[in-house]
């Protein structure tokens, strides 16, 4: 939410605990968003530091686990090595504010096991052909299903019909893709100041609408440099007329990990400029 | 009420002239959007693309919010519905399947409409419906939202006549329309007298430190089934800074089973709004919101005029008992189809005419609420609850209960037994007493608290109602040995696949995947990989969803395979996996175009 980016002001930092390793964080910043600039990378798809947390895709689950009562305050780190571990309650580290002391799981089979499966359930839903996706090799669901070893879709496609929307000139919506993360109805709203894109219905029938007297984006205000067309982790929202001018091979997922890239250890040109 | 006299007509919908004049209309008695739009469907039948994009000018909402809204809510409708719509509810135990027979395909084979359309000549529309609330009622259905119970073959013709020869619901045998309230047994907070403004006038003598301190002492907890600390939470919300502070009554009761917030709200309107305005005063409210559910909207009349009596009698409205600066109103806000809008926070963004998403808490609405300020959201019968502790005292509800759960619970029973109801008992009573009361015999399982509850069995019907054995918001559903269990799964599962909202993964796909897998092994496809499958999903499901809805939705299936494995298993193959893909049902469209002849595709399986 409101950066305050004073972080000389060391009192004001406290630390939490991911797998093992201490980590700072700063007053009202979540737990993703500490991890993520401590280097800590956690998988999701639904969030991008900067846009209001959201907590819908659940890929970011996290364990905070409870731990027997300290003797003390005294010596908290030294006491940790011997505390036992009592209860743990998973919860979306993209939405859940980091506190001071928590002491959490992350990156253990249990939890990325689950992370697949919840990635299963995306391709599931949806109409997802990576080999002739336009995106394929720039997709973070994609580039996370990897990073999680998802060698299949495990469960029975949904195959749902789903309109496509390529009225506008530049920007074209292909909804097959949409996996309803809301990371350009939020980049629209916060970013862009523009209100272009909502989710309306329910339930599997929820879809990504645009919000002009039409309904298509020929009659929307969107434009090329809104970071709303930009945002998409899939091929749900493409620009016209760049289709493979990177080769399928020399993509940002194809040369690196998700991890790399979120984490920002390498900025490729193509996404560098945003 | 205006919806049994207004006739619909579907062709002026596009009007925008005739539009306008009555979206203004609708804004002079509320502008809420969920009004103007139920509004717009009973004139017109359904809101047009014209009819969105003119409420989106008139209420300067984006075109986006409004379109969501109308996809969201199961009552609204873009294309029309007819002038007579049928909604069967589709709950086990007031659903259209409940005495063995297909009352919805009966009625259409009458009617000639299929579920889910309107028929040609757009007189009648039909399809089903989350339950409407009528467990104690049998079969029942709502006609152009008013509900009609005790459904059988023969009131369905007649039914069927009145609409084929086009009579308007006023002239309907207005008994068919009557909703008993079927109160079988009271206790503590059904027998309790309360003269009209007690409550208020105790609290004023008491004092609001006092009173609250009143309601925390008496260990009252939240009736809804999560069982908060009422009085804490009153505490928190008063303490909490804001520009405004709000009291909202949950009058969304949409678990299947749960019927006793319609009876609280027919019979006890007068508490309940007395324990808001307790409430209000106490937490410094000068607004309070009554959001009651789509289902019950033929109690509206009723709560509007227990309304007008109480501003008439200064008990709502400014300077309440002459109380200078005691100033508090409520108004009434009614959901359109969606069970996800009784989780609290899903309901205030309900109310502040959006979907009915859940927020992300922390924060909560005691300190992040209604248009983000302190606000108290309680279930009708906690409200209820507190009014009688204001004017009676905390000894009185602790007089009742056990160490943990103080005070009577409002039960709603309904399913196998001689007398389902509305059944009040202490906290701690076992569920064996309570089946003894209302003649329940051969009891085969119980479902506590709704679908999101518990399932059990006879070895545990020593249970006890309470916070820490088996909470429930009031919802008892009995089944005897006659009904298949297996049934009652698949049911459940379609109810959480219909309601969940869409908003996380593990939810949205969740459910769909527990219904599919369900339906397979139901319709005798389902081998051992299946009940594996079901346990992953649930498990996932249960751990990983965000709100409460996704959380509980494989209850069920879980309390179903842990305590009565034999139900789903008598439905396997005898084989480890069988593939999901139905072939004979996949090709049955392609065979009934060749007249069955499959040629050489699929000799094997199409030869048979």
């Amino acid at each position: 939410m409101m950066k305050t980016d004073n972080r000389q002001d060391q009192a004001a930092r406290n630390t939490i605990t991911i797998d093992g390793q201490e980590i700072p964080f700063q007053h009202g910043q979540t737990i993703i968003d500490a991890a993520l600039e401590a280097g800590i990378y956690i998988p999701h798809l639904c969030h991008r530091s900067g846009l209001s947390p959201h907590g819908s895709c659940r890929l970011c689950m996290v364990d905070i686990v409870d731990r027997k009562e300290t003797l003390g305050d005294s010596d908290r780190r030294r006491e940790g090595k011997i505390q036992e571990e009592t209860r743990s309650r998973s919860v979306a580290a993209c939405t859940m504010p980091a506190t001071a002391g928590q002491w959490i799981r992350n990156n253990t089979p249990e939890l990325n096991e689950a992370r697949k499966v919840i990635t299963q359930m995306l391709f599931t839903e949806g109409n997802h052909i990576c080999p002739s996706c336009e995106h394929s090799g720039n997709c973070t669901l994609q580039a996370v299903a990897y990073y999680l070893g998802m060698l299949d879709g495990h469960f029975p496609p949904f195959f749902p019909r789903r309109d496509l929307d390529a009225s506008h000139p530049t920007v074209m919506l292909d909804r097959d893709r949409c996996i309803l993360c809301e990371l350009c109805v939020r980049a629209s709203r916060e970013a862009d100041g523009k209100n272009m894109f909502a989710i309306a219905g329910r339930g599997t029938r929820a879809r990504l609408i645009v919000n002009s007297a039409s309904g298509m984006l020929a009659d929307s205000d969107i434009e090329m440099h809104d970071l709303a067309v930009h945002v998409c982790p899939v091929g749900a929202i493409l620009i016209k007329e760049q289709g493979y001018r990177v080769p399928i091979g020399q993509r940002t997922f194809d040369l690196h990990q998700v991890e790399e890239i979120d984490l920002g250890k390498t900025i490729p040109p193509e996404m560098g400029q945003k | 009420m205006g919806n049994i006299l207004i006739t619909g007509c579907p062709h002026s919908g596009n009007d925008a002239g005739m539009l306008r004049q009555i979206i203004a209309g609708a804004c002079v008695e509320s502008p809420h959007l969920l009004h103007v739009l139920h509004i717009l469907q009973q004139k017109f039948l359904h809101v047009s693309e014209t009819a969105i994009r003119e409420v989106s000018a008139m209420l300067a909402l984006p075109y986006s919010q409004v379109e969501a809204v109308v996809e969201f809510y199961s009552f609204f409708h873009k294309t029309p519905r007819g002038k007579y719509d049928i909604l069967f509810s589709n709950c086990i135990c007031c659903g259209y399947l409940v005495d063995g027979t297909d009352l919805m395909a009966m009625f259409g084979r009458r009617l000639g409409i299929v579920a889910g359309r309107t028929r040609e000549d757009g007189l009648v529309s039909m399809d089903q419906t989350s339950c409407i609330g009528m467990c104690d009622h049998g079969a029942a259905l709502l006609v152009n939202g008013m509900p009609v119970t005790g459904l059988d073959g023969s009131l369905l013709e007649r039914i069927a006549i009145l609409i084929e020869d086009r009579v308007p619901l006023a002239d309907w045998p207005s008994e068919w329309f009557q909703i008993e309230d079927s109160i079988r047994m009271s206790g503590m907070l059904l027998d309790h007298e309360m003269p009209r403004g007690d409550s208020l006038r105790a609290m004023l003598a008491f004092g609001a430190e006092a009173s609250l301190n009143e309601i925390i002492q008496s260990g009252l907890r939240g009736r809804g089934g999560a069982g908060f600390s009422t009085g804490m939470k009153w505490k928190s919300c008063r303490v909490a800074q804001g520009a405004a502070h709000y009291v909202i009554c949950n009058a969304d009761e949409g678990e299947p089973g749960t019927f006793k917030d319609r009876v609280l709200l027919h019979r006890y309107a007068d508490s309940l709004f007395e324990g808001m305005t307790v409430c209000a005063y106490l937490i410094g409210a000068n607004l309070g919101y009554l959001y009651l559910r789509g289902e019950y909207r033929y109690l509206l009349p009723h709560l509007q005029s227990v309304l007008l009596l109480r501003r008439e009698t200064s008990l709502l409205g400014t300077n309440i008992c002459n109380q200078p600066g005691f100033s508090f109103d409520v108004q009434i806000v009614v959901g359109a189809g969606a069970y996800i809008c009784g989780e609290e926070s899903a309901l205030i963004e309900s109310l502040e005419g959006k979907r009915g998403i859940p927020r992300v808490r922390p924060p909560f609405p005691v300190s992040h609420g209604y248009l983000g300020q302190p606000t108290v959201v309680n279930n009708v019968e906690t409200f209820v609850a507190a009014a009688c502790v204001v004017q009676k005292g905390s000894t009185w509800l602790r007089a009742m209960g056990d160490e943990v759960s103080k005070g009577s619970k409002i039960l709603s029973i309904s399913g196998n037994c001689a007398r389902p109801g509305i059944y009040e008992y202490p906290f701690g009573v076992s569920i064996r007493q309570v089946l003894e009361d209302c003649g329940a015999a051969d009891t085969y399982a119980v479902q506590v608290g709704g679908p999101s509850g518990v399932l059990i069995g006879s070895p545990e019907f020593d249970r006890r109602l309470g916070y820490d054995d088996l909470p429930t918001g009031g919802a008892v559903m009995v089944f005897d040995k006659s009904r298949d269990l297996m049934a009652i799964l698949v049911n459940f599962s379609r109810f959480f696949s219909h309601e969940s909202c869409g908003f996380c993964t593990p939810c949205r796909v969740g459910t769909v995947l527990l219904r599919d897998r369900l339906d397979k092994i139901f319709s005798g496809r389902g081998a051992q990989t299946d009940l594996e499958e079901i346990l992953h999903t649930a498990r996932l499901m249960k751990q990983y969803s965000h709100c409460g809805l996704g959380q509980t939705a494989a209850n069920p299936v879980l309390d179903g395979l842990q305590r009565f494995p034999q139900v789903l298993e008598k439905f396997l193959l005898n084989r480890d996996f069988e593939p999901d893909l139905d072939l004979d049902k996949a090709l049955a469209e392609g065979r009934r175009i060749r007249k069955g002849n499959d040629g050489i595709a699929c000799a094997d399986r199409g030869g048979q």
